[in-house]
């Protein structure tokens, strides 16, 4: 697709990014909002059981049932926590895991159409801002966010959640190594931090994906992001039969509901950054969007699949093969990447 | 335009935040003001148009002020006060309004411009990364080996320190159990 080419771009305007910004967070919310169904839906047939059947017709309309007693509960402010730090907790997951979309191509470039007036004509761009360090920062972005887990635990005089908050704390120490580290082969390979030159290094179709050239660094990639994301088998923080409920245990109403907003939307980011930095992004040919709508949908179903598939392990299990199994391979992986371009 | 406004938006966050950081008698706050004016300080990069320093700024104080949230856990309550031990109020005046002085002195030195021309000036089409790469193995490689040569022996003291009994699973570890037994009894 020429659209991806920069030279070939309209000018972007501040009410195109503005627009840009709009519609992620609308989109991505509602996103969130429809994943936890599918995630049930998908569960529930992974354990031959129905999953959510009686709100409208196939239980489609769970969701909206979700979302009016989310936002109707009573927002609960335990006595002895600190109640500011409690308050902006949440709004620190959500808001980070939006900052962090901003420097992702989410949805195709498209013009406003002329005849609908005041925004005619405007040209809204595929990524919010086109950060030239835009891996580096969604990375930063995803990692700052674990801090709405962490203040939570802490904040709220509850001993679940100073042990979901410990936990975020070695947990967010023990992958982000292996996160960098994964993904620092891919980056030497293409020699650029930016996403759309990782996605026109591949746009020779499926021979030139970079997984082909580094399985190792994305199954290191896929585990990282899992532990990133809390999903399941590094779902520490909130693991209902270790620790009740973890960081989120006094939390209820639309503030829990700001946790899961925020990990679902991770988990999309994550999802979408595996797809453009190891499976060839979005631009083979001219259903470039199809196709990376495919690999992101995989990527979200796989989450799913191993939620199923797989028990928890413990926090040391994690610190386990975080530190001595992973980084070691991510290291020999980066070493043996730098040998071959150099040779 | 929105540089000003952007820069002046920054410095009255970061300096207020620091400043919680300081005054406040209350672990959780102080740590998240810390954390949240480290994280503001990449604006400034980013207003520079350092994007790469900015996200590097980024990363690296997110995970260490995490790290001093994992010690403050461990040693505090954090939902309440601390009661500070403040000896020599006089002593503490000095030090720190000196080294506001040297810092305010240092900073303001650029006021004579003209006397300071860059030797290392950006280079024609090299990103960020490319030219924060291009002076640390030239000007500073001799820095850049130290630093990492000192981190490999921060690493390696850390491991002895912390390593013993590191063939031992703690979760696993019975031989406290006993005692714990007997105190149970004895109580």
């Amino acid at each position: 697709m020429e659209t991806t080419l920069v030279e070939n771009l309209p000018q972007v305007t501040w009410v195109g990014s503005l627009i840009k910004a709009v519609l992620i967070l609308a989109v991505i919310s509602a996103i969130a909002g429809f994943g936890t169904f599918i995630e049930r839906k998908v569960l529930a047939f992974m354990q031959r059981r129905l999953g959510p059947m009686h709100v409208g017709p196939y239980g489609l309309l769970q969701l909206i049932a979700d979302g009016i007693k989310l936002f109707t509960k009573e927002d609960i402010v335990p006595q002895n926590a600190n109640k500011l730090i409690f308050m902006v907790a949440p709004a620190i997951t959500a808001a980070t895991a939006f900052v962090a979309l901003s420097a992702v191509p989410v949805f195709p470039d498209f013009t406003i159409p002329e005849f609908i007036p005041l925004l005619g004509g405007i040209f809204v761009p595929s990524i919010a801002s086109d950060l030239n360090i835009g891996i580096l920062f969604v990375l930063g972005m995803m990692a700052a966010g674990l801090y709405g887990p962490l203040l939570a635990g802490m904040s709220q005089a509850n001993k679940w959640g100073i042990i979901g908050a410990a936990r975020t704390a070695i947990q967010f120490l023990s992958y982000e190594v292996v996160t960098g580290l994964s993904i620092l082969a891919p980056i030497m390979l293409v020699g650029s931090l930016s996403f759309v030159d990782f996605n026109n290094a591949q746009s020779g179709g499926i021979g030139s994906w970079l997984i082909w050239q580094q399985p190792v660094a994305f199954v290191l990639f896929l585990i990282a992001g899992f532990a990133e994301t809390n999903r399941t088998p590094f779902d520490l923080l909130e693991h209902e039969a270790e620790v009740v409920s973890g960081y989120a245990t006094e939390y209820s109403g639309m503030r829990w509901g700001m946790f899961f907003i925020g990990e679902y939307a991770n988990m999309i980011t994550i999802s979408i950054i595996a797809a453009i930095v190891f499976l060839g992004g979005y631009s083979e040919g001219g259903l470039g969007w199809l196709t990376i709508i495919l690999k992101v949908g995989f990527f979200f179903f796989l989450m799913l699949w191993v939620r199923a598939a797989w028990p928890h392990v413990r926090p040391d299990q994690l610190m386990w093969l975080c530190w001595k199994v992973l980084m070691p391979i991510a290291v020999i992986n980066v070493v043996i990447t730098g040998i071959v371009m150099m040779v | 335009m929105y540089e000003i406004v952007a820069f002046y938006l920054f410095s009255v966050l970061t300096i207020g935040l620091f400043l919680v950081t300081v005054m406040s008698k209350n672990v959780l706050y102080a740590m998240t003001a810390l954390a949240s004016g480290m994280v503001l300080i990449s604006g400034f990069f980013f207003i520079l148009g350092a994007d790469f320093l900015g996200v590097v700024q980024l990363i690296v104080y997110v995970g260490a002020v995490m790290a001093l949230y994992s010690f403050a856990m461990m040693f505090f309550d954090a939902t309440r006060d601390i009661k500070e031990k403040n000896t020599n109020a006089g002593l503490v005046f000095l030090l720190g309004g000196l080294s506001a002085l040297v810092l305010v002195l240092m900073f303001a030195a650029p006021i004579h411009s003209d006397a300071i021309q860059a030797l290392y000036p950006m280079h024609e089409g090299a990103g960020n990364a490319q030219d924060v790469g291009i002076v640390l193995f030239t000007k500073y490689l001799v820095p850049f080996e130290v630093a990492a040569v000192m981190l490999l022996v921060a690493m390696i003291a850390g491991i002895i320190l912390a390593g013993k009994k590191m063939d031992q699973s703690l979760t696993e570890d019975t031989s406290a159990d006993d005692e714990i037994m007997t105190l149970k009894d004895a109580k």
